[in-house]
């Protein structure tokens, strides 16, 4: 199974458009692709006689916040016609867009409305990218590294007002569960240790 | 309870003692029909309640129940109102709408863009009207308690009646959680709420 999508990834690599190279990894492979055509890169995938990549099953972002292209998006094919899989990735930073794949797979408009929202990627020619995961008005990309994890605002009714409002965050205490956790520093001492001293 | 006349000596005819115009009609007389209920009342006994017993009693007895199904908590409510726990023996039956329910499940993870539409439900319910928060999320955040979209309780919304602990809780727990609901409404019950 590796060889075989090793030879696939070889020949993906030496025909498709804007592909910058591959890996098998746990029996899957990987294409690295160049952003601004992926969606030369994907239509080759759907449509080569050697592909047919014909279903994206996934889109969707990854945040890297150590690299100055910050993100990455991966997208996963299935190919019916061949019994494969593929995934493919491609990066971008915080205000490059990336090219929206809706003309290639038409299913790719919500998962990049989701990739948006979750991530703040952006997606150049989508036809109507905004928020849809997340609350009317919310503020921040809560999958971000750097997101805070409760996140800015809390909700509570207020009776004066007799409606729904939005407030600060209260809580500060964060309280850690994993007492046993031999990275937290737990005192235990298993047998034979003395010996590792 | 008046002269009891044994027999059929009455010259009235059965049922139409009542009728004043009727010829030969004497008060003083009774109608052995009416005396035979009479007698038999005061053999058992007279039959009195409280006007809050009757209430609560005729409250406990049809809460219908908004279904609020928000995460996998709505399972389990499904499952005890299916015929193995069958809630409606309780005559807490669901119904589709705000407007004609009592009672309101909220089940599951209540999030923050789902409260406003919680609360609107919750106001269009007619009074009186109760909450059944069921299920850790609901309670008190419970696993998403730290999380940025997830409310800390639905108490913070609208005012919870009945806490049903459980992660989910099983059907069983919630229908002891209805019937300590109709407990509280049997304890608590006035005409005004």
């Amino acid at each position: 199974m590796s060889e075989a999508l090793e030879l696939l990834g070889q020949d993906i690599v030496a025909r498709a458009p804007g592909v910058l190279g591959h890996s098998v990894a746990f029996g899957e492979l990987t294409i690295v692709a160049r952003a601004a055509s992926v969606i030369d890169t994907l239509t080759f995938l759907r449509d080569d006689a050697a592909c047919r990549f014909h279903q994206l099953i996934d889109l969707t972002g990854v945040d890297y916040p150590e690299r100055a292209a910050r993100f990455d998006v991966v997208y996963h094919l299935l190919s019916l016609v061949k019994n494969h899989r593929i995934r493919l990735k491609v990066s971008t930073d915080e205000d490059t867009p990336v090219p929206s794949v809706t003309p290639v797979f038409p299913v790719a408009d919500w998962f990049e409305r989701e990739a948006f929202d979750m991530y703040g990627i952006f997606f150049d020619g989508h036809p109507d990218l905004r928020r849809i995961l997340t609350d009317y008005g919310f503020h921040g990309h809560p999958l971000r590294k750097d997101f805070p994890m409760t996140g800015y605002v809390e909700v509570r009714y207020d009776d004066e007002l007799k409606r729904v409002v939005y407030e600060p965050v209260k809580i500060t205490e964060f309280r850690a569960f994993d007492f046993l956790s031999p990275w937290e520093g737990a005192k235990y001492a298993l047998p034979g240790d003395e010996k590792a001293q | 309870m008046g002269v009891i006349v044994p027999g059929n000596s009455s010259p009235v005819p059965a049922l139409s003692a009542g009728r004043s115009t009727v010829e030969g009609y004497d008060p003083k007389l009774h109608d052995p029909f009416f005396d035979g209920v009479s007698q038999q009342l005061a053999d058992k006994g007279f039959i009195t309640a409280a006007a809050d017993d009757l209430i609560t009693w005729a409250r406990t007895g049809s809460l219908m129940w908004m279904t609020f199904g928000l995460a996998c908590c709505a399972v389990e409510m499904m499952q005890a109102s299916m015929p193995r726990y069958d809630l409606e023996r309780y005559g807490f039956a669901p119904r589709a709408s705000p407007r004609q329910s009592d009672v309101m499940i909220v089940a599951g993870t209540l999030t923050n863009k789902m409260a406003p539409a919680l609360r609107k439900v919750y106001d269009q319910m007619p009074e009186p009207r109760y909450v059944i928060s069921m299920g850790s999320c609901a309670n008190g955040g419970g696993y998403y308690y730290y999380s940025y979209s997830v409310v800390r309780g639905c108490d913070r919304v609208v005012p919870v009646d009945i806490y049903v602990p459980g992660c989910p809780p099983t059907a069983e727990a919630l229908v002891y959680g209805v019937l300590q609901l109709q407990k509280k409404i049997r304890r608590t019950g006035t005409i005004e709420r």
